[in-house]
């Protein structure tokens, strides 16, 4: 074994010295290695877990997939791989979280302004707000959807037909629309938080430096706030729109259809969606060996749908982030 | 202790001021700050001129600031907090109901310890004040921003980058440019609380020189830690301890004859 020599410049100490034993080679550490290891095998593992779903879908979905496909408005029976098609569901499914997405950013954002900039910690509403988005978050989808359809379709869809005098019920059942604000409802504590946490990241001094000058808060909050916090929350746009985007819960009984031969053009219009269409394929097919590939395809076509909306947004915020670095 | 709460006002010894009016700018009454339960300034009193440079000194913790902040009313976003006494500006007081805090803060301006430009560009950072308070033709934007540039020195540094953004500029720059931010919106008033306590020895030696000019303008309250700094710059000297004001007096003589034990002590670094 090599004995660490001290350089020239060092008093001759001889290495047993208790102020040179510190710099000496310790003896193997077993636990230092046991758990460096253990933290890199839990990283492998869920790397695994991911490679796995993800090429057993494109795998076995690839051969599945074709124009024809992906443009197609399918006939009743859809269980027929030559002539089916997603195109309604691919629609029903952008439609309802672009939707989403229109209402739960300003109404997530407003709150959680009013939350960071405006409501004092230490008050007992702010506390109970607080919790509620909490629990809103930890609050299973299925409910959102009876939720949505107790209160968007028997309560406000209902009501809005008595008022407009609408003979048939156009907005008291099932339709696009409210099946986006169940999702919004769903999505909202994840825009909330996202959105104060970007806020509470500006540094106080930018709005010191703003009010010090003679602005009011809500310019303060307009002209400087907000524009930093811009990335933060489309972040948080980013989540809600993954979170969204596979759902089927919230939207079983609130807008989704088994079968449309045509596509939704109005936001009363029922619609067909990529996640409850992989549902209605596993559970509804005359025979499961001829569907498998249909049902392959269809969740291929979902998670290309869910990255491409990501990185639709992604892309918007990188835009964002370079312009307030640039120039602001 | 009563003759520590009437400060005597000396006159203080520069040739501008002498001609001014005998009215003071700021007169501070018997200001008592709180937070919550605990009690930050004690029944303070000053009186300070129009184009002085009056220097806040003390040990951390000693209210300067605390006060410096009373000024502008900036103390007002701090929960918790309870002002008694008045402070009057030009005669009135800024803690009466009927006062428009937007409207004082636009004649008082405040450079803060930590440079905090906005993350916009040059010019708007300058910008910023005028088009809050409705400044819109382009023409008078442009002159504004360059005679505020100007006069914080800043302008041969950046007038070919004016629309790059702040952020680019160095320490003392940004400093620089918060003070041009500052005095773009004319106050009458301009607090500086350690505005060089970041910077290095050569860009304090800028801002100071600035001060300097700026008085010629303005009224200027700076805090600092900086003994020499304050000996240097400022015409009269306020000195702090636990909240209280001990000594106020033309800066030669709180420098070279203190009338207090505790003042002498602190300038002469024994503590502190």
């Amino acid at each position: 074994m090599n004995t660490v020599t001290a350089p020239e410049y060092l008093p001759d100490t001889p290495s047993s010295s208790p102020t040179m034993r510190h710099f000496r080679a310790e003896k193997f550490d077993f636990w230092s290695f046991f758990f460096s290891g253990l933290t890199g095998l839990a990283t492998l593992f869920i790397l695994g877990i991911l490679a796995t779903i993800l090429l057993n879908i494109i795998v076995n979905g690839w051969s599945g997939l074709s124009w024809h496909f992906v443009s197609t408005i399918p006939k009743k029976d859809f269980f027929d791989i030559h002539t089916t098609g997603v195109l309604p569901m691919i629609v029903g499914t952008t439609f309802r979280v672009i939707v989403m997405t229109i209402f739960v950013i300003p109404v997530g954002v407003i709150t959680a302004i009013y939350l960071t900039e405006y409501a004092s910690n230490t008050s007992i509403i702010t506390r109970i707000i607080r919790a509620a988005v909490n629990n809103l978050a930890g609050v299973p989808s299925i409910v959102f959807g009876l939720f949505g359809l107790g209160f968007f379709i028997n309560f406000i869809g209902k009501n809005l037909d008595v008022v407009l005098h609408n003979t048939n019920a156009i907005w008291g059942q099932p339709a696009l629309i409210w099946a986006s604000l169940t999702l919004a409802v769903m999505t909202l504590p994840v825009v909330i938080v996202a959105t104060e946490e970007s806020l509470k990241a500006i540094p106080p001094g930018l709005r010191e430096a703003s009010l010090a000058l003679g602005a009011t808060k809500l310019e303060t909050i307009l002209k400087i706030v907000l524009p930093q916090a811009l990335p933060g929350i489309m972040t948080g746009g980013i989540l809600a729109v993954s979170r969204a985007a596979g759902e089927v819960a919230p939207i079983l009984f609130t807008g989704v259809a088994y079968y449309m031969a045509s596509l939704p053009s109005h936001l009363s219009d029922q619609f067909m969606d990529l996640g409850y269409h992989v549902f209605v394929l596993s559970t509804q097919s005359p025979n499961i060996d001829q569907t498998r590939p249909i049902l392959y395809a269809t969740v291929l076509v979902l998670l290309i749908l869910t990255f491409a909306l990501n990185i639709v947004a992604i892309l918007i915020r990188a835009r964002v982030r370079k312009k307030l670095r640039a120039l602001g | 202790m009563a003759e520590i709460l009437i400060p005597k006002i000396t006159p203080p010894a520069t040739a501008a001021t002498a001609a001014k009016s005998a009215a003071p700018l700021i007169e501070i009454e018997n200001i008592s700050l709180f937070y919550g339960a605990s009690k930050a300034l004690k029944n303070i009193s000053l009186k300070l001129d129009e184009k002085v440079v009056t220097a806040f000194i003390g040990p951390s913790g000693c209210g300067k600031s605390t006060l410096l902040r009373c000024l502008n009313r900036m103390n007002d976003l701090i929960d918790n907090v309870r002002i008694e006494g008045a402070i009057k500006i030009g005669g009135h007081d800024i803690y009466s109901p009927d006062v428009d805090v937007i409207e004082l803060r636009k004649r008082v301006g405040m450079v803060f310890q930590k440079s905090n430009p906005f993350p916009k560009s040059i010019y708007e950072n300058v910008a910023y004040g005028l088009r809050l308070h409705g400044v819109k033709n382009r023409g008078e934007l442009d002159a504004a921003v360059e005679k505020s540039l100007r006069q914080s020195a800043l302008w041969d540094e950046v007038k070919d980058r004016l629309h790059s953004s702040a952020l680019g500029l160095s320490g003392g720059q940004q400093q620089r440019l918060c003070i041009a931010r500052a005095i773009a919106i004319r106050p009458e008033i301009i607090l500086m609380d350690e505005p060089a306590s970041a910077l290095d020895p050569i860009a304090t030696t800028r801002v100071e020189e600035l001060i300097l000019e700026l008085k010629k303008d303005f009224t200027i309250v700076i805090v600092t830690h900086n003994m020499q700094q304050a000996a240097r710059i400022s015409d009269q000297t306020a000195f702090f301890y636990i909240g209280e004001l001990i000594e106020f007096d033309a800066t030669g003589k709180i420098f070279t004859n203190p009338a207090k034990k505790q003042t002498e002590d602190y300038v002469t670094g024994r503590f502190g």
